[in-house]
């Protein structure tokens, strides 16, 4: 039977409890994550209209965003960031919310630790008030970022309004080369579509490209989604996702897994099924890429030069020449061979276990550069468990890497991780916007993970396939 | 809640592309458990690059209009980035276009993101700066713009526009009123009853 249906419409439809006066719909949520940052403003709200949490079993928070990756002794010294970890604290007891605090050994990133305990699972509707909630479309969810009075709409009532989007199918088939990773497919859809590509669309990421790469790449990919534009980005469920959900702590146990893995694969868009656009690129086409700029889709392929500026279109290079002055870069320069002053593996893009076991790789048996500060900070604490017990930290502590605790560190810098001055970061997180780093006038290039580690024992700006056939010869 | 039919005011130019959320307040200020304050920190770190910047301007500082390019709040969630505009003094925006997170978050404030051509942005450039006591008025009834003698159209998607004039743009009043259905719902969902 024909099943013109996408997994997002079929999603879309199951949760939605009915179309508001405004036209949106009101969305019935199935998973809201939280954290300090964007959450106690949504809880005061509440009180002020002496409001409940609908579905406390439906909500978990964690802490990330304010976590110091080194001391974390409590009271933490940044007074701030006290106060706010006093408030989720106070605000999950008082509502009856389980948080996975800093004492809690699965504490972590939020969009590593929803993933990690099985919390994400295919056909769920799943917000956090953290644009990178895109993460969990990697399961064939609809996972979206929202804001603060969002955040207090579905603690209320465990809904929201929203307009659909439209799906756009983003085709990628062919054979990836040797050390080009899922950070790389995703930043060349970024550099292809544009930072404001998406906006009105959700991504449905197909391919046998997305078809072959494991749940952990998946979530890069679908990570990235916001900085394209799309409100969300998901893959359809497959084998893969069943096999990685299987056994987590939060995953449905013996006859309820077999029942929910059936419902699961059912929800996949069927080979007839439409979309409002469909875009492809061909696999081979996909280098090792390096953002130059300061947005996600100014980047180039490792081994080419920066564009001149005149190859932009007009109403654009205003902003290209801003985006070479902040990032003191020359036009027709090659980017391979740049040197860095900081190098940062972590962040909910690229902070999983697969993600440090690639880097180690690159980095095994060899030096950071002198000049380089070199970090390493897993997304959760069962992260770095499992990395310890594989011996990856003393690989990384030998070559000069600091090794942290887990948080968001220095993607965004709320905490004390942060770039100093205009030092260029080689960094595997997902924002090099203006000052994303913690410095006015940081500046930041966004790669791999096994880029970041080969720049870092490089001292610039290097060719990772180069270091990889090293390896293997 | 407050019918928001027109916005009128003076405007503040920051006719550029891509301005993202981390620029409008920066991670730092995020370190709060409340939104006072925000406003002073509105695009911090852009003013101490850059002396010219407009928020600085003494000739804006009562502005209540916010001129902005294409993908305007582009990057994070947080709402931060509006709350502060709002504290700042902002009321409506004309922009060429919005990312959409920070779109749904000014709507729920009550803060119209209204879209207009690169043509208008211009023009509308042009007189705030060269008259900066002009006033401007976003009018949501007629999705007209006025300045001076001149109109030009403006464009809102039709639920925002309508959550706007109508007053129920908080949604959390309406989304209270369907707790039955809610759960009716819920019940439906595999998952919600643990695939029983």
């Amino acid at each position: 039977m024909s099943n013109t249906k996408n997994l997002f419409d079929k999603v879309w439809d199951l949760h939605t409890v009915k179309t508001l006066d405004s036209g949106q719909d009101q969305l019935l949520i199935g998973l809201h994550l939280i954290h300090e940052v964007t959450s106690p403003q949504a809880f005061e709200m509440l009180r002020d209209r002496d409001l409940k949490v609908m579905f406390p079993e439906r909500t978990m928070a964690t802490v990330d965003h304010i976590v110091p990756t080194q001391n974390q002794a409590r009271p933490f010294e940044d007074n701030l960031a006290e106060q706010m970890m006093s408030a989720i604290e106070k605000n999950c007891r008082e509502f009856g919310i389980t948080l996975l605090d800093v004492d809690d050994v699965r504490q972590g990133i939020v969009h590593v630790v929803g993933p990690e305990q099985g919390l994400t699972q295919p056909g769920m509707t799943i917000v956090c008030g953290d644009s990178h909630t895109s993460t969990h479309g990697a399961f064939g969810s609809i996972a979206l970022g929202i804001g603060t009075s969002q955040v207090a709409h579905v603690l209320a009532t465990q809904t929201m309004a929203l307009g659909r989007p439209n799906v756009r199918q983003v085709k990628v088939n062919g054979e990836l080369g040797p050390g080009v990773t899922a950070k790389d497919v995703t930043l060349y859809i970024i550099r292809k579509l544009g930072v404001q590509g998406g906006v009105g669309y959700a991504y449905e990421y197909a391919g046998d490209v997305f078809d072959r790469m494991s749940m952990e790449e998946r979530m890069t990919v679908c990570n990235m989604s916001i900085e394209g534009g799309a409100r969300c980005g998901y893959i359809n469920p497959d084998q893969t996702t069943i096999d990685y959900l299987e056994g987590r702590p939060f995953s449905p146990k013996g006859a309820a897994f077999d029942k929910a893995a059936e419902w699961w694969l059912s929800l996949a868009s069927g080979p007839d099924a439409q979309f409002d656009d469909v875009v492809e690129f061909d696999a081979a086409d996909i280098e090792p890429t390096v953002t130059w700029g300061i947005t996600p889709a100014q980047s180039v392929g490792v081994s080419e030069n920066l564009a001149p500026i005149s190859s932009y279109p007009e109403d654009e290079q205003t902003l290209i020449k801003e985006a070479f002055r902040y990032m003191e870069l020359e036009e027709n320069q090659p980017i391979k061979g740049q040197k860095i002053d900081v190098a940062f593996i972590g962040s909910c893009t690229n902070s999983r276990i697969s993600d440090l076991r690639e880097a180690a790789k690159v980095v095994e048996g060899r030096q950071v550069s002198d000049h380089v500060k070199a970090l390493v900070v897993p997304g959760s604490q069962l992260v770095r468990k499992q990395a310890m017990e594989e011996g990856l930290d003393k690989i990384f502590i030998d070559a000069g890497f600091e090794w942290r605790e887990a948080g968001c560190s220095m993607c965004l810098a709320m905490n004390p991780d942060k770039l100093v001055g205009n030092e260029l970061c080689a960094s595997s997180s997902n924002r090099n916007f203006k000052g994303r780093q913690g410095s006015p006038t940081g500046r930041t290039l966004l790669m791999s993970p096994t880029m970041v580690a080969a720049a870092a024992i490089n001292g610039c700006v290097t060719d990772v396939r180069e270091m990889l056939s090293a390896v293997t010869a | 809640m407050t019918k928001i039919e027109s916005i009128t005011g003076t405007g503040i130019p920051l006719l550029l592309d891509d301005i993202d959320t981390d620029r409008i307040i920066p991670a730092r200020f995020l370190r709060c458990v409340t939104f006072e304050g925000l406003g002073e920190h509105a695009f911090e770190d852009d003013r101490i690059q850059d002396p010219d910047h407009p928020f600085d301007k003494p000739q804006y500082q009562n502005a209540s209009i916010l001129l902005g390019g294409r993908n305007f709040g582009c990057g994070s969630s947080r709402e931060h980035a509006p709350q502060s505009l709002i504290r700042w003094g902002i009321k409506a925006i004309i922009a060429e276009s919005y990312a959409e997170i920070f779109f749904g978050n000014c709507t729920s404030l009550g803060v119209p993101a209204v879209c207009a051509p690169r043509e208008t942005l211009e023009v509308l450039n042009r007189e705030i700066q060269d008259h900066p006591d002009q006033e401007l008025t976003v009018d949501l009834t007629t999705m007209k713009i006025r300045c001076g003698d001149q109109e030009f159209d403006c464009t809102l998607p039709e639920n925002a526009r309508s959550a706007l004039i109508s007053g129920t743009y908080d949604f959390l009043a309406q989304l209270l009123k369907s707790e039955s259905e809610i759960k009716e719902r819920a019940a439906s969902v595999p998952y919600f009853t643990s695939f029983a």
